[in-house]
């Protein structure tokens, strides 16, 4: 029925899609600034991400500074400490892990992989990184502006978020941060539709969908998610925006502040939360989902074995992603909803763990009796599985209502987050760096500064979060500046506390020997040549490492095979490239 | 790395139709949807997008509307026109809404055109539909002003529930935003047909590509979708 070549004896279809009209650079800026090529942009991407990730790092020790020490570092007050919070918590979520993942590995791996020239508006995409980055510098600017940032909280729940009593609600802080989410959202929809369309039409020849790495999957469907997820965070930021600046009541209900009764009246606060969490939970997949994908890739390439059950990783991908846009209240159960709603969203929740679990399922099979080669990237991929299972399996805690009243607002929610959210997908983004850094600079990264990173990193992201499960079960609220002594907090707890701050110091300053190791191996690094982990996919066929621009030679490749066959019987080489025409037809692949 | 084998190509096979078709062509390499230009794809995966916007924005405006204590203005008392000694309800409304659409019959026929290679008659056509929508534009503001000058503003008016004044200029001003933005890019590409920029091979000034007639189907797309947000707009606040 259809016509893909699999073996050199087929015949291959003709070109449907048109080459990229590539725009050639004349000039240094055009090259390297203002570049339309993919790849520069990629970079460029995620050198900004890390950078406001680093700032967002710096916040997270400062907070954890006050919790271990109250009292001791006496410019955090309880107004600098909710600034903190709310950065940290929009720029890891927003500006860092979606930024890194869609715009980062997005830009970087979706035409390579897909054997394109490009992305197929590279002009577009090039605009979607400057307002990224304009973005970044709104933000930024919260710190400067009088008042400082906003620090409503990550969630920027109304009403407090623009009354006068939250820092940088009647200032600066919360205008920037909206202003600032406008303008990402906007330049993300430039960038996503770009990898939307590179993927659905701009695939070489013989690329099947089916036969696309799970690192294009997960980013396609987080790609597809966000474009729709997205204007939920974007009509919300516009409304509120409005209550602060015109004076409109859509989430504002009658309220008083300090005796006075404002002008505020008939507003919302729940419909905030409704549209924030129909941003919100998508918003965890899309994070998520590219993660999911790339371990997917690292595991198989580093146990030298194909995926174990490609079509089921593909499907849980896409249910995943289908699933997590209806179960955004169980965010809110304890605003208030009708108790069917609940049922409803409970239900939707567990049901997720289902394609969840085949993931982790099918991960672990693939490693069985592999060839394990406990490579950095392996090792952060392995790292990933541990910690995603944990954060995981706490998720089913908080899933139900009745656990989940309790636990809500306090360090068990923290702590499952960060597990599930924040440490398993940089996690991936670790591995995912030490993986391709090669392909990218043409050198690898040191193995034995890769190695400490590591353990420090996985070791010590589990003594942070994992004593906070205990705090939360103890009832140490979230979001306090000070709890002091309390039966919630003894003093036992306050030790621990002291414990889980110097593990953050530490593990944060472990990652200034990634920096150092990255800037190191740029010149210094041993050279990589243009395949080191003998991997299938288009971008380590590539004729010169780094790519050149436009991706491939004179012709684009022509796919003959899927992107996992390691260690296929009877084959040379324990992996065949997906672009290799093999006479005897070898391949695990299965029948599409 | 592997050489660059013979690319020796065959034609596929005819596609078959109906939903065997369908699911041929998502199995199918290098594109999904066949036939289907990517800019083309691009606008309609936008406008999915988009309508998720407009979609919230009326959501939250129907949540404000039916959860308010105070009584809602009377849209038909509201938006009415003092014409010939007694109030017409709804008239301007009206007016604008057979405005609107006329411009997308004029669109069409500017895309059948286009498809035509007729220069002339396609940018007249564009022409003729970005003064509709200008004029459109116009009535809105016209709109804007009367209720200003009656007291109407963001934070309240003189009739009942202040999400009233909220999600009129809110909805109605960012319909109005893609309607002006519409009419900008339809002047640019009609100036470009003019000038015959598609049959000379013209390279766009920013993206430095040749352009096709395509973009007036495009154009269209973009300028349907903005007259079918209208029409729930005009369903869901103004006859409600």
């Amino acid at each position: 029925m259809v016509n893909i070549p699999s073996s050199i004896n087929d015949p291959i279809p003709p070109a449907e899609v048109e080459d990229v009209e590539l725009y050639h650079p004349h000039s240094w800026w055009t090259t390297y600034v203002f570049s339309q090529d993919a790849k520069v942009i990629a970079i460029q991407y995620s050198l900004t991400a890390i950078a406001i990730g680093l700032v967002a790092l710096v916040l997270s020790w400062l907070m954890r500074l006050q919790l271990g020490f109250p009292g001791v570092f006496t410019f955090i007050d309880a107004d600098r400490y909710y600034q903190f919070i709310t950065m940290h918590g929009m720029i890891m979520v927003i500006y860092l892990l979606t930024a890194l993942f869609l715009g980062g590995f997005g830009n970087y791996l979706i035409p390579l992989m897909l054997g394109a020239r490009d992305m197929v508006f590279p002009y577009a995409n090039m605009l979607s990184y400057w307002i990224y980055l304009l973005a970044v510098l709104v933000l930024v600017a919260g710190f400067f502006a009088p008042g400082g940032p906003t620090g409503a909280g990550w969630t920027l729940y109304p009403p407090q978020a623009v009354l006068s009593g939250t820092p940088g609600g009647q200032d600066w802080g919360i205008i920037l941060m909206l202003s600032s989410l406008i303008l990402f959202i906007i330049g993300f929809t430039m960038g996503g539709l770009n990898y939307v369309v590179t993927v659905l039409q701009g695939r070489a020849r013989g690329m099947t969908l089916m036969r696309m790495p799970l690192t294009i999957w997960g980013i396609f469907t987080a790609t597809v998610m966000a474009l729709l997820a997205f204007p939920a965070l974007f009509v919300a930021s516009v409304m509120m925006l409005f209550d602060r600046v015109l004076g409109t009541s859509f989430f504002m209900p009658a309220i008083a502040e300090m005796g006075a009764q404002l002008q505020y009246g008939g507003g919302s606060p729940i419909l905030f939360q409704h549209l924030f969490w129909f941003f919100g939970h998508p918003e965890v997949y899309i994070v998520a989902l590219p993660a999911f994908g790339i371990v997917s890739d690292l595991i198989s390439v580093h146990a030298r074995k194909n995926i174990f059950g490609y079509r089921m990783m593909v499907w849980a991908i896409v249910v995943i992603g289908a699933l997590s846009f209806v179960v955004w209240a169980h965010h809110m159960y304890v605003s208030g909803m009708n108790p069917n709603f609940g049922f409803f969203f409970a239900t939707t929740t567990l049901i997720i763990a289902v394609p969840t679990a085949i993931k982790v399922y099918n991960w672990v099979l693939t490693l069985w009796r592999g060839d394990i080669h406990l490579t950095i990237p392996m090792l952060f991929a392995l790292g990933f599985i541990v910690t995603f299972v944990n954060g995981g399996l706490t998720g089913l805690f908080l899933g139900n209502v009745v656990v989940d009243v309790p636990l809500s607002d306090t360090m068990f929610v923290v702590a499952h987050f960060h597990m599930v959210m924040g440490v398993a997908p940089i996690m991936v983004i670790f591995g995912a760096i030490y993986h391709w850094y090669p392909k990218i600079t043409g050198r690898m990264l040191d193995e034995t500064m890769g190695r400490v990173h590591f353990w420090v990193t996985f070791l010590g992201a589990y003594l942070i979060f994992f004593p906070m499960h205990y705090l939360g079960l103890l009832g140490a609220p979230r979001r306090y500046h000070e709890i002091g002594e309390s039966v919630v907090n003894p003093p036992s707890a306050h030790d621990l506390n002291v414990f889980i701050t110097v593990m953050a110091l530490i593990v944060g300053a472990a990652q200034i020997l990634f920096l150092f190791n990255a800037a190191w191996s740029l010149r210094r690094g041993k050279d990589a040549g243009g395949n080191p982990w003998r991997a299938t996919t288009l971008e380590w066929q590539t004729p010169t490492t780094p790519p050149p621009h436009g991706n491939f030679g004179k012709e684009l490749p022509v796919v003959y095979r899927w992107a996992y066959d390691y260690s296929v019987p009877g084959a040379p080489e324990d992996f065949i490239p997906q672009n290799e025409p093999d006479p005897e037809h070898r391949s695990r692949e299965h029948a599409t | 790395m592997t050489d660059v084998v013979e690319t020796e190509t065959r034609l596929p096979p005819p596609r078959p139709g109906g939903l065997r078709g369908f699911a041929s062509d998502w199995a199918s390499d290098q594109r999904t949807f066949k036939n289907v230009s990517w800019g083309k794809a691009m606008m309609w995966i936008f406008l999915l997008s988009d309508t998720f916007v407009f979609g919230c924005f009326l959501l939250a405006y129907m949540s404000a509307r039916m959860s308010t204590s105070v009584p809602w203005p009377n849209p038909s008392e509201v938006f009415a026109l003092h014409i010939g000694g007694q109030n017409v309800p709804l008239i301007l409304i009206a007016i604008m809404t057979f405005v609107l659409i006329s411009s997308s019959g004029t669109m069409a026929m500017a895309v059948n055109y286009g498809y035509r290679r007729d220069r002339r008659k396609t940018a007249l056509l564009m022409l003729l539909t970005a003064i509709f929508g200008a004029a459109f534009v116009g009535m809105q503001a016209f709109e804007w002003t009367k209720l200003i000058s009656e007291g109407v503003r963001p934070w309240g008016n003189p009739w009942g529930a202040a999400q009233f004044g909220s999600t009129f200029f809110m909805i109605t001003g960012f319909h109005g935003t893609h309607v002006t933005i519409g009419v900008i890019f339809l002047l640019i590409v009609a100036r470009k047909v003019w000038r015959g920029d598609f049959d000379t091979q013209k390279r766009g000034f920013f993206t430095s590509r040749k352009g096709h007639y395509e973009i007036v189907e495009i154009t269209g797309l973009y300028w349907h979708f903005v007259d079918l947000v209208w029409v729930f707009i005009f369903a869901f606040f103004y006859l409600w």
